[in-house]
């Protein structure tokens, strides 16, 4: 943890080590997501970012902020939401590195993309 | 009330072309206009007066009922107010169609509010689902209200005084990145429904999503909706009935007139013009202009039906 600094001398060495592990986790996964925890917004007809990459192991959910209902579904089938109306979300974890397509089968021009990379960063 | 009249009186002239589809500006700018126009009797209507037989039917879409957002927060009110405004026309339609999305999320009081308002009419309605209409987990709520007799995800046809009517689901198994879909097996069936019968039968082709593109960024098109029209090349007349864009666009090509309804529960913006195809939140005073039901006359003899867009208000 090259980059870590306490912010105050005063505090304790334990919330210290607690930050550190909390930065490390957010500076290694791109996006700034923590290590099991990812978000897709899905607003105006999109899915954004339309392609996320995580560590294998990763939760994501999408939140469908559209006053419109979609649907997250998997190109290959591996997954697929129900209808998420307005403020609705969906999780799904991926533990196997590999890139997944997905859709919304309401709206099939709307298209993203979860990359998902070996999660060996994040045991170190 | 204002009336926005959508007939081809020349078309001797312009049978063998392409028309140029309306653009979006010029359709929305003729909507526009059309408020203020008083409506004129034109041939159609003389014709209407002089023939005593013929159909008058009435195509609904896009009530989304369930739908309670901005854009309109009650959706169930405005089809009310529409099924108020079929009642009260002056010459009784034989049926409904209802180009699909009924419903806005597939729930079954959504299902049961829409019977309850739309049976107010009296009339019989001859339904296509639209994607808000399959949405429960089994997709079976449509199917058992609607489609019971129906083939296939719920396609069929029917005749009335000598038209020949199809109707087409292509909001079913979606693609990514693809558009609507009719798919082989309504294809096939559409090439067998429609062998028998002679090129002089007036053809009346209803579905949700429109069968041309009319704007493939936001998916509004049918991949495979040409192939279906080229299977009724050999009619004279066909006229496209569509929904889902919530608003009214048409072009000819040939034989074949296309036009899409208005919704009875919020607009769309026109292509292109917003980030999204997202409700349009119009001003309240606003929003009756823009919603309302369609009105198809067909004459004998008259090669193309007319096709009259009716808001809820002018």
């Amino acid at each position: 943890m090259q980059s870590l600094r306490p912010e105050r001398r005063s505090r304790p060495l334990g919330a210290v080590l607690l930050v550190a592990a909390f930065v490390a986790a957010t500076l290694f996964l791109p996006g700034g997501a923590r290590a099991e925890d990812a978000a897709v917004q899905i607003d105006d007809f999109a899915f954004s970012p339309p392609s996320l990459t995580v560590k294998a192991g990763t939760t994501v959910t999408w939140r469908n902020k559209d006053d419109i209902p979609h649907t997250v579904a998997s190109s290959t089938r591996m997954f697929k939401s129900k209808a998420l109306d307005t403020d609705d979300s969906y999780s799904f974890t991926f533990n196997e590195p590999g890139s997944y397509g997905y859709f919304c089968s309401l709206h099939p021009h709307m298209t993203g993309k979860i990359v998902v990379e070996p999660a060996n960063h994040a045991a170190q | 009330m204002s009336e926005s009249k959508k007939t081809d009186d020349d078309r001797g002239v312009n049978r063998r072309k392409v028309l140029e589809c309306m653009t979006w500006a010029g359709t929305g700018v003729l909507w526009t206009i059309s408020g203020g126009v008083p409506r004129s009797l034109g041939i159609i209507d003389q014709a209407l007066a002089a023939e005593p037989s013929k159909l008058t039917f009435l195509q609904i879409s896009d009530s989304h009922v369930g739908f309670d957002k901005p854009a309109n927060p009650n959706a169930i009110g405005t089809l009310q107010e529409a099924i108020g405004k079929i009642k009260s026309l002056p010459a009784r339609p034989s049926f409904m169609i209802h180009t699909g999305d009924i419903t806005h999320l597939s729930k079954p009081a959504e299902f049961d509010n829409a019977d309850r308002a739309i049976s107010e009419a009296g009339l019989d309605v001859h339904y296509v689902p639209g994607e808000h209409d399959l949405i429960d987990e089994e997709v079976k709520f449509y199917r058992e209200r609607y489609g019971k007799n129906a083939k296939g995800s719920g396609w069929y046809s029917f005749d009335a005084d000598g038209v020949h009517f199809i109707g087409l689901v292509n909001v079913m198994n979606l693609e990514a990145g693809k558009l609507g879909k009719l798919g082989e097996e309504q294809l096939k069936w559409l090439q067998d429904d429609v062998a028998g019968r002679t090129a002089s039968t007036p053809v009346v082709v209803f579905a949700h999503i429109p069968l041309w593109t009319v704007y493939e960024q936001w998916g509004w098109g049918t991949d495979d909706g040409a192939r279906a029209i080229s299977l009724l090349k050999k009619f004279g007349s066909v006229t496209v009935l569509n929904g889902h864009i919530h608003q009214v666009m048409q072009k000819v090509e040939g034989n074949v007139a296309f036009h899409t309804a208005l919704s009875t529960a919020f607009p769309q913006p026109a292509p292109g013009t917003a980030p999204s195809p997202g409700p349009l939140k119009v001003p309240d005073d606003k929003l009756r202009s823009l919603l309302g039901i369609t009105d198809v006359n067909f004459v004998r003899g008259q090669q193309r039906l007319a096709i009259i867009d009716k808001p809820l208000q002018g």
